[in-house]
């Protein structure tokens, strides 16, 4: 009952045309981020370290392949090597002048993904679908190659690792051994919910209208005066800033410290799994996306083995590993067979019949 | 100066001096290259008939290998194990029919590309699930191929010809072979030429889609076991394998999806390609070139030629 | 925002021209040694037998194929090979056979999208979604809603066009076209599948985008009443040569066109 559209009458087309239209949308979104920061002080550290922060880290990835697979239409497979730009930019960065403050660099380093995101985008202008997607598969494997044997990438550090040094924000440290789970989530949540700000913006304006164009039919974009390669190029750069962050944030303030291992063509098929079962071209969805396919696993060792556990049988890791495969590989063909647009849709769809309730017609 | 030197005349130099060692590393790259043609077969062979992208092939031909060393390993006979692990590839094809294609008919192409993602990745849970994740041997012996090495003195040294890998070729070029006749020959690969050009037509005029689908993934379910055996004799059966596997798509790209001999001569580009760039260039830059030359190869070449060796060129319709 | 040595044409100058036109696909013709041209605020119909060649003669109007042999002379200017977004932002805008809308869209952004190209506020404010983006994004949501008052799909402002029926579709389609205030007007088939009152009602469009805002327009039609009454010249094709040229009244008599059409005993 508390969820109408009655009443609230746009006079003008600024708020005909804000992003949420609805009075309810915007309150239930205040409160959501409201709770996202009393989480920081209400969870455990195992909550924040191990399900919240690496799932704002992973939805933030997501919403950058999204921009790119889900609202341009171009499948790229290179994701994880993107982020790894992010995370080795990152590092350079802020080890060659620790007097910056690191999220300058962490918001800077998205820039060196962004470029070289947009340079392997450049065939995307004669080449499509599947092309495509074989396309970036030479970018993630080029850049592995490059993460590995590059050790000016990562100081000539001989374990070739990346490893957080201690950074701190007014004072309070942010980044390393020292820093706690919770000043680490409070980093990562703001810097999530501002870019997904700047994200909204970007996709319901002109440009992500014309990425949607290209997206949907790109011929007859391209009659109208869209030019297809800058637009593409800028889905590409976008995208994989994104990605870049997320990298630099998946490296330095989740884990700690890294090897290239995690930027690998795994990782990228995870965030696109993510994508495809959020809802492609949905930024809520990327977030639906992340939550299902991260969680799962933590869900899967955490049920499983007490399910078990009366009958005398033991549940190793690996075999929870092995499931977590199964489910995803059946979550993809199910979600592409019953809701190709993923939770996003289906949320929408609850809300729709919401708005209407108790009388549908 | 040095450094164009070191690029464009010393592995020439290096190549004229020591011909042998260039024979060598072109048999191992002929080698795999015909290997890679294999997987990549099976793709155009689904690709052909269904129009689908199946990028789950490489998975299958893992997950072949990974069924055949199982059920060898858990006490079946070797030949029975192969029998069962052809069964096993055609209960995938009815399952796959089943559950992933039938629903998804008339989707867009890149729906059901995405959906061969989730049969990958269901495939290797599944495979590591029953089998374990640990890599295993294939089961050379046991299934009668040959090993040991053939030296054969040449031009100034000797150049080793593995017995394995000769097999491999010849096996792989006998499966290359037949499957080019039954494409062109049959009334089934008719049908599947069919089907290939429009599913709706395909249907009108009386073809089962069902039937021809079953079909020819099991033929890719088969391709991909042969696959398997070779690839598991020369380098262990376990999931890193599907990096292999993954190589077929660049010399797909190279020869077209729909043409056979355009698989075979992309598999041989890229196989002696990246043989040759590691041996000869790699130190330039440390080793290792091989992970992604053949990507790179793939993607310059499309720059130039979007349709593949073979394809058509695409005359874009509004 | 026009280049300063682009002429302005008055009523009635020659605002494209179409001079020994061939296109040849590999062996496949297309279209041979064709000539005609298109003069400033006139209706211009090309009509036909089907495979006749009309939609490969609009798709080098706009830029989408470049003819193997002659040129298209486009305000003055001998039109270089180029590709189809530039022909746009030169001024030509087109609907299509078979509509081509983004079809997860609304109305509403599907004609918005059409503006794309008047819209120039720059990335950064882009970004925040204020300023000038956002200044610019309600100066041209006034102008699209006077499009979509003009077509009467105001009901439909909302709505995912893939759900609209074909009708409506191919109204949207226009209305995109005309976001993008073109000089030339390019449609093809715009009443193919209508029925009678649809038929009328988008005639009725035409005409007033005609006069009303004095917008070129060449288009694609096999309803032989619609393009009598509307166009002021008709040019017809037959397997891709141009066969007759004129008023609609000319063309009606004309022999080699009623045998095309009719066929003729050989």
């Amino acid at each position: 009952m508390l969820y109408r559209e009655a009443g609230q009458f746009k006079t003008n087309y600024v708020a005909d045309s804000a992003i949420f239209p609805l009075r309810q949308d915007r309150i239930g979104l205040g409160l959501i981020i409201i709770a996202a920061y009393a989480l920081a002080f209400m969870g455990s550290d195992f909550l924040l370290q191990a399900v919240l922060i690496p799932f704002l880290v992973f939805s933030l990835a997501a919403i950058g392949l999204n921009i790119l697979t889900g609202y341009t239409g171009l499948l790229s497979l290179g994701t994880g090597a993107f982020m790894g730009v992010g995370a080795y930019a990152c590092y350079k960065l802020m080890t060659a002048f620790p007097g910056v403050n690191v999220i300058v660099w962490i918001f800077v380093s998205g820039f060196f993904s962004a470029a070289i995101g947009a340079l392997f985008g450049l065939p995307s202008l004669r080449i499509k679908g599947f092309y495509l997607a074989v396309a970036t598969l030479a970018a993630q494997f080029f850049l592995q190659w490059c993460l590995i044997r590059i050790p000016w990438l990562v100081n000539y550090n001989v374990s070739g690792a990346l490893d957080a040094p201690l950074r701190t924000l007014f004072g309070t440290p942010i980044m390393g051994p020292n820093a706690t789970p919770q000043t680490r989530y409070l980093v990562v949540l703001t810097i999530v919910i501002l870019l997904t700000w700047l994200a909204s913006n970007l996709v319901h304006g002109r440009i992500g209208r014309m990425w949607i164009a290209i997206r949907d039919m790109d011929l007859a974009a391209e009659l109208m005066g869209i030019r297809p390669l800058q637009t593409k190029l800028l889905a590409f750069a976008v995208s994989s800033y994104y990605c870049g962050v997320a990298g630099a944030l998946l490296v330095f303030l989740w884990y700690g410290g890294a090897e290239y291992d995690v930027f690998n063509i795994n990782q990228s098929f995870f965030i696109l799994f993510m994508v495809i079962i959020g809802g492609l071209g949905s930024l809520i969805g990327s977030f639906f996306g992340a939550a299902l396919i991260f969680i799962l696993p933590i869900v899967l060792g955490i049920v499983l083995p007490a399910i078990l556990a009366p009958f005398g049988l033991s549940v190793g890791a690996d075999v929870i590993e092995h499931l977590r495969f199964m489910i995803v590989g059946a979550l993809i063909i199910f979600f592409l067979i019953v809701e190709p647009h993923g939770l996003a849709r289906l949320w929408q769809i609850g809300k729709q019949k919401l708005l209407v309730w108790p009388f549908p017609y | 100066m040095d450094i164009l030197y070191k690029i464009f005349i010393e592995p020439f130099v290096f190549m004229g001096e020591a011909p042998d060692l260039l024979i060598q590393t072109l048999w191992e790259g002929l080698v795999s290259g015909v290997l890679y043609a294999l997987i990549a077969l099976g793709f155009v062979l689904i690709f052909k008939a269904s129009g689908v992208f199946n990028f789950a092939q490489g998975i299958m031909v893992v997950f072949a290998a990974l069924t055949l060393v199982g059920l060898y390993e858990k006490g079946v006979p070797a030949f029975l194990a192969l029998i069962l692990a052809v069964l096993v590839m055609l209960v995938l094809a009815i399952v796959v029919e089943r559950v992933v294609l039938r629903p998804l008919v008339n989707q867009p192409d890149i729906i059901l590309f995405m959906a061969t993602f989730g049969l990958t990745y269901f495939l290797i849970g599944f495979g590591e699930l029953i089998f374990g994740g640990n890599p295993k041997e294939m089961i050379t012996d046991a299934l009668f191929l040959p090993q040991g090495t053939t030296e054969l003195d040449m031009l100034g040294g000797m150049v080793r010809f593995q017995h394995l890998d000769i097999a491999a070729a010849i096996i792989a070029s006998i499966m290359i072979g037949l499957l080019a006749v039954f494409f062109s020959k049959t009334r089934i690969g008719r049908a599947l030429r069919a089907v290939a050009d429009s599913h709706k037509a395909a249907l009108s005029v009386g073809i089962s889609l069902n039937q021809i689908w079953v079909i020819v993934w099991f033929a890719a379910g088969i391709v991909a076991l042969v696959a398997g055996i070779m690839w598991g004799a020369r380098s262990g059966v376990s999931f890193s394998l599907q990096i292999i596997a993954l190589k077929a798509l660049p010399v797909l790209i190279l020869g077209g999806f729909t043409s056979i001999p355009g698989a075979i001569i992309g598999g041989l580009i890229i196989g002696v390609g990246e043989k040759i760039g590691e041996f000869y260039w790699g130190p330039l830059v440390g080793g290792g070139v091989e992970t992604w030359l053949a990507y790179v190869i793939a993607l310059l070449f499309l720059l130039y030629r979007p349709q593949g060796l073979f394809g058509e060129k695409i005359i874009e319709r509004i | 925002m026009r280049a300063p040595d682009n002429p302005v044409l008055a009523k009635g100058d020659v605002l494209l021209a179409v001079d020994n036109v061939s296109l040849g696909f590999g062996g496949v013709k297309a279209l041979t040694d064709v000539s005609f041209d298109i003069r400033k605020s006139e209706i211009r119909a090309i009509i036909g037998p089907n495979g006749a060649g009309k939609t490969s003669m609009l798709n080098c109007i706009n830029g989408f194929y470049y003819p193997t042999e002659g040129r298209i002379t486009f305000k003055g200017v001998k039109r270089p090979k180029m590709r189809p977004y530039e022909a746009a932002r030169g001024g030509i805008a087109r609907t299509f056979q078979n509509v081509a809308l983004f079809k997860s869209m609304s109305t509403l952004d599907n004609i918005m999208a059409g503006r794309s190209i008047k819209m120039r506020s720059n990335f950064f404010w882009q970004l925040f979604r204020h300023g000038p983006a956002m200044k610019e994004e309600v100066a041209h949501r006034r102008f699209v809603e006077e499009i979509i008052d003009f077509l009467e799909i105001q009901h439909i402002r909302k709505t995912p066009v893939g759900r609209l029926p074909y009708g409506l579709q191919k109204r949207v389609e226009l209305g995109r076209a005309l976001a993008m205030e073109p000089e030339l007007l390019l449609l093809d088939e715009p009443m193919a599948g209508m029925n009678l009152e649809e038929k009328e009602d988008m005639s009725r469009f035409i005409l007033e985008v005609n006069q009303q805002y004095g917008t070129t327009i060449a288009l694609i039609e096999h309803d032989m009443g619609v393009v009598m009454d509307l166009s002021d010249r008709v040019v017809v094709l037959e397997y891709g040569r141009k066969i007759a040229d004129g008023t609609p009244q000319e063309v009606k008599g004309n022999q080699r066109v009623i045998d095309a059409y009719l066929g003729v005993a050989h």
